[in-house]
């Protein structure tokens, strides 16, 4: 009780006096880096489960050829579940004597479960969300499938032998799957209407599905219900089979965004570590004295630690609060990247940022604490005695097991975490010994400089240790924000300019052979630029150098799905061979094939490979004649896959392409899916736009994360001016006991702090040239080295640190020179 | 204040707030120095012996008073005019040599020239560090040199830039006694040379004796 009182006295004094500012601000700083990133990254991770379950429109589905049993929806019912169940079949619907196959699904009151119908009164309209489905004997079917029979609503379409008042148009599903996939238009319908379709029979080729969604527990619950009961061709899809992508990427995202706040985190404990030590030289004394006045070792070390612990929740209670503040700021700023409606974010966090406070006190305080508890009291008669040398294990240890520690705790993977700490500590010596270096340098040609320039160099290169911790902590900062900027301003604008102005909006698949010079004509005259219309076929790829593919180790799911093969002669500006030959006339017709590198590197192969495909039945024994690097971004017409003309010819097949084209109505279109109801058509216009703004706001969102790091190199500085306070007092009375003016002192520092922030700005400058060109190779764009970079850079940092660095020494230039006497 | 007084005090006075009220540190001094003079301010601790020389020497504000430094009425300038005042007329020596740290000796000794803006600081820094035997030592930082090195860097600081009054407060306090007498020999070769006058403040009789006049101050007056 003594100790805690003692320990409250004593640290709302320390407060007043402002001495543990530093050590709080840093930590909380810490705290709501970690937080800020942990509050985003759950909700992002919530925001794509979310999004995944839309895509099966449900949280998990049961999908079999074979009617599914009813006991497995009353199961699922009986765990509180939601259940929903669609058929669906491919079949012909009639509107009068017009015809076209569809996709025909019969579903149940419910559908979907997750996610929302879009529909409208005409087709292509934007279309509005809706909650309801289709009633018993009415039908919705989407707009190419209304388009493509002239369907209107309140007309009637027969599906089987039942006719069907079409009730509206369907827009979107949350199901309907990404733009390739499913090619037949689709029609919504009832499923109590299903039995007198008479479309059910014994041979037809039905999919049955039941929809589940609800608690995750009651879930998993059920899964391992049904497991052991699945029938052979009953398969059970949860989000993480729907969407591995979306995981894969959204895990990754997170643990970027997590690597950012963690930089920021480590910077901040390395002024955790110098505010500790300072603050443990100016207390050696008060702590010699109470030992003189009785107090033991243990009440020295407990009011300390009380001091800590009682710090570590303030820190972490105003860190939490401000990372929860940038979280939300963030999503603002992500604001169409994620949905809006995001659950809110847990607890976790701020549990999290509560452990990380103590962490970093531990690891980084408290060695030095320990210190000051063995203080001999003796030191009251003889200043020279101090504590015993610390055992460098003993200050090093600690540091470096929370350093670890919270590593480990933010990455979750300990190879990961490993590799991250030793590159962090890597980068940190490399620019430690830069900054070095840079001081030295500074060093020497202070000798023909004025005096406040000189006083300020002095000081720079006296106090070594600090000025190095402060250029590499804001060199560190700095460079991160300018290797984003790069990546944002030069790297994507340039990915943007590369895009042609009339880069191709649309594309268009399954042109019959027989229509496609029809087809061309007709784009051209409804106003669109056709790009080249390449065949396609469906194949798949049986064995590799007569090894079957099941057994060939690939990266990826190259191999486990069905290609789309295409031939031509010609190879397009947008691919460039990078081994092997192109087609040579001779070549047509010859068991050759060509591959796009990502195709390559996924399977491991070479050239002279042999592959054997399977198309249609038949088999094509092919060897590897060229690779090809595949600009994507062209958006034209592109395959990984590519064989000489000549030889699938005769493969039954399509055409497909893309064009710039911009209708002149929704009746455009409308119109041209009537000349050719089998063609589909994928506006990837609005894709375009999405990708753009996605990455843009992605960049957005990292680089605010690294603004934490410059505040982390903030805090570095603090503590580095809090270390020096004292001597920083004793030399300002100094100069003007010898008769300095004021604004020389003022200027003084100023020097002081802006050749810091030269140097730190030199350093961040040169590092974010290196990692921008190096971030410009890896992504294969073209990095142009800029001026700007380095005035806006080094001039950027020098006005942070010498504005913050005069700020934070203000007090210190207003010593009295009497004090020199006193 | 005839042209030959280069210090005059005239009923100086300094108090302070304490928790008990006002405390009068220093009361109703007054005295004059002529130039080249040299002064002692002797009297027991806490007799108000630093304050008057922090008072003489515009390192503090007085309360009630006036005082004259080399012509100008130092108690009507503002803080950055007692620098400069300080700058050009005043030479320091403390009882804790009060080197710069961040700075080597022959810097600290460069400085008041430097402050002054005078040409040519590193010769002439240079050779009054090589006049108090400390040539070999120029670049050394204060951390690398003796207690008696350091003094004499301060001594060659306070000199060079031949200062119409050296103050000095207690210059041997931090020296062993053989040290302290090699440094006060230097100190009157050096003041002597220079014509300077001297304004000291000390415990010690035989220092005081050396000088010409002696204050006593008791109670923070003139006895």
């Amino acid at each position: 009780m003594r100790m805690l009182s003692m320990a409250l006295r004593s640290l709302r004094r320390e407060w007043r006096s402002g001495e543990l500012a530093v050590l709080w601000v840093s930590l909380a700083v810490a705290v709501a880096a970690l937080t800020g990133v942990g509050f985003l990254v759950d909700r992002i991770g919530r925001a794509v489960q979310a999004q995944a379950s839309e895509i099966l429109a449900a949280d998990a589905r049961i999908e079999s050829a074979e009617r599914l049993a009813p006991e497995l929806q009353q199961h699922a019912q009986s765990l509180q579940l939601q259940t929903a169940s669609v058929t669906t079949m491919l079949t012909v619907v009639f509107n009068g004597d017009t015809s076209h196959l569809a996709d025909i699904r019969a579903v149940t009151g419910g559908y979907p479960l997750r996610g929302t119908l879009k529909s409208a009164d005409q087709p292509f309209e934007p279309g509005a969300l809706t909650h309801a489905t289709p009633s018993a004997g009415e039908c919705w079917p989407d707009s190419r499938l209304a388009a493509a029979l002239g369907a209107r609503v309140g007309g009637t379409l027969m599906v089987g032998a039942l006719p069907l008042r079409v009730g509206r148009i369907l827009i979107s599903r949350p199901d309907q799957g990404s733009a390739f996939v499913e090619f037949a238009p689709a029609l919504l319908f009832n499923d109590v209407d299903l039995a007198a379709t008479q479309l059910v029979q014994p041979a037809s080729r039905m999919e049955y599905a039941l929809l589940i969604a609800g608690d995750a527990k009651a879930l998993r619950t059920y899964r391992d219900w049904f497991q052991p009961r699945a029938r052979p061709g009953e398969r059970f899809a949860n989000v993480a089979d729907a969407s591995p992508q979306i995981g894969d990427a959204s895990r990754r995202a997170g643990q970027f965004l997590s690597l950012a706040g963690l930089v920021a985190v480590l910077l901040c404990a390395v002024a955790v570590a110098m505010t500790a030590r300072s603050y443990v030289a100016r207390h050696l004394d008060v702590v010699a004295l109470m030992k003189t006045l009785g107090a033991s070792r243990r009440f020295v070390l407990g009011v300390h630690l009380l001091q800590l612990l009682v710090l570590a929740v303030v820190a972490a209670v105003i860190g939490a609060l401000a990372g929860w503040l940038t979280q939300a700021w963030l999503l603002q700023a992500l604001a169409g990247l994620l949905r809006t409606d995001l659950p809110p974010a847990g607890w976790v966090p701020v549990f999290i940022g509560f452990v990380v406070a103590v962490a970093m006190l531990a690891g980084f305080a408290l060695p030095s604490l320990l210190q000051l508890t063995r203080v001999p009291a003796l030191r009251v008669l003889r200043r020279d005695a101090g504590p015993p040398p610390p055992q460098l294990w003993l200050s090093l240890a600690p540091a470096a097991l929370a350093g670890l520690g919270v590593i480990y705790e933010t990455l979750g993977q300990l190879q990961l975490s490993l590799w991250f700490a030793a590159g962090f500590a890597a980068a940190i010596g490399v620019l430690a010994l830069c900054g070095l270096l840079l001081v030295r340098l500074t060093g020497r040609v202070r000798r023909n400089t004025s005096v406040a320039l000189r006083h300020g160099l002095a000081n720079l290169s006296r106090r070594r240790a600090g000025s190095v911790a402060q250029i590499v902590a804001f060199g560190l900062g700095v460079m991160l924000l300018l290797v984003l900027t790069i990546l944002r301003r030069d790297l994507l604008h340039d990915w943007r300019t590369s895009l042609p102005a009339g880069a191709p909006n649309y594309f268009f698949v399954n042109i019959p052979t027989e229509q496609r010079e029809d087809f061309e004509t007709a784009l051209r005259a409804a106003g669109a630029r056709p790009e080249r219309l390449l065949p396609m076929v469906r194949g798949r790829l049986l064995t590799i150098n007569g090894v079957a593919i099941e057994k060939v180790p690939a990266r990826g799911r190259m191999a486990e799905r069905e290609q789309n093969l295409t031939w031509s002669a010609d190879l397009g500006d947008d691919n460039l061979i990078t081994a092997g030959h192109w087609w040579r006339p001779e070549d047509a017709g010859k068991p050759l094939v060509s591959l796009a590198s990502e195709f390559q590197e996924s399977l491991g192969l070479k050239l002279g490979d042999r592959l054997d495909f399977d198309v249609a039945g038949e088999h094509f024994d092919v060897t590897v004649a060229s690779f090809r690097k595949v600009k994507w971004d062209s958006f034209r017409p592109n395959f990984f896959i590519m064989f000489p003309p000549g030889l699938l010819d005769g493969a039954a097949g399509s055409y497909m392409t893309s064009a710039a084209y911009e209708p002149r109505s929704p009746g455009a279109l409308t119109e041209l899916v009537r000349r050719f109801p089998s063609v589909s058509i994928f506006n990837i216009g609005d894709l375009l736009a999405q990708v753009r703004s996605v990455i843009d706001k992605a960049v957005t969102a990292v680089q605010s994360v690294f603004a934490f790091t410059l505040l982390a190199g903030l805090t570095v500085l603090l503590a580095a001016v809090q270390a020096s306070r004292d001597e920083r007092r004793y030399e300002t009375a100094i100069m003007r006991v010898l008769g300095a003016a004021r604004g020389l002192l003022a200027r003084s520092a100023l020097a002081e702090f802006a050749a810091l922030g030269l140097l730190a700005g030199l350093l961040a400058a040169s590092g974010a040239a290196l990692g921008g060109w190096l971030l410009a190779r890896q992504l294969d764009l073209h990095y142009r080295p800029d001026a700007m970079l380095w005035v806006a850079g080094v001039l950027g940092t020098i006005g942070v640190v010498a504005f913050s660095g005069w700020l934070a020494t203000r007090p210190a230039l207003n010593q009295p020179p009497r004090t020199m006497l006193y | 204040m005839t042209r030959d007084i280069v210090l005059k005090a005239e009923q100086v006075t300094r108090q302070v707030n304490s928790p008990d009220g006002l405390l009068t540190i220093v009361r109703d001094v007054s005295l004059e120095i002529r130039a080249r003079e040299s002064v002692a301010i002797v009297g027991p601790s806490g007799a108000g012996k630093s304050t008057l020389l922090a008072l003489l020497a515009g390192l503090d504000s007085l309360s009630s008073g006036k005082i004259w430094l080399a012509g100008e009425e130092l108690s009507a300038l503002d803080e950055d005019g007692r620098a400069r005042l300080r700058a050009a007329h005043v030479g320091f020596v403390f009882q804790s040599f009060h080197l710069v740290p961040a700075l080597t000796a022959l810097e600290n000794v460069m400085l008041p020239l430097e402050l002054r803006g005078e040409r040519n600081a590193r010769n002439r820094a240079a050779e009054m560090l090589a006049r108090v035997g400390l040539a070999a030592r120029a670049e050394h930082y204060p951390r690398q040199l003796s207690g008696g090195e350091q003094q004499r860097v301060a001594m060659a600081r306070a000199s060079v830039g031949q200062p119409s009054v050296l103050f000095a407060d207690e210059p041997t306090g931090n020296l062993d006694s053989k040290t302290g007498e090699r440094i006060i020999e230097l100190f009157f070769e050096l003041n002597a040379a220079a014509q300077t006058t001297l304004v000291l403040v000390t415990h010690d009789r035989e220092l005081a004796g050396r000088c010409g006049r002696v204050l006593t101050m008791d109670g923070g007056a003139l006895v």
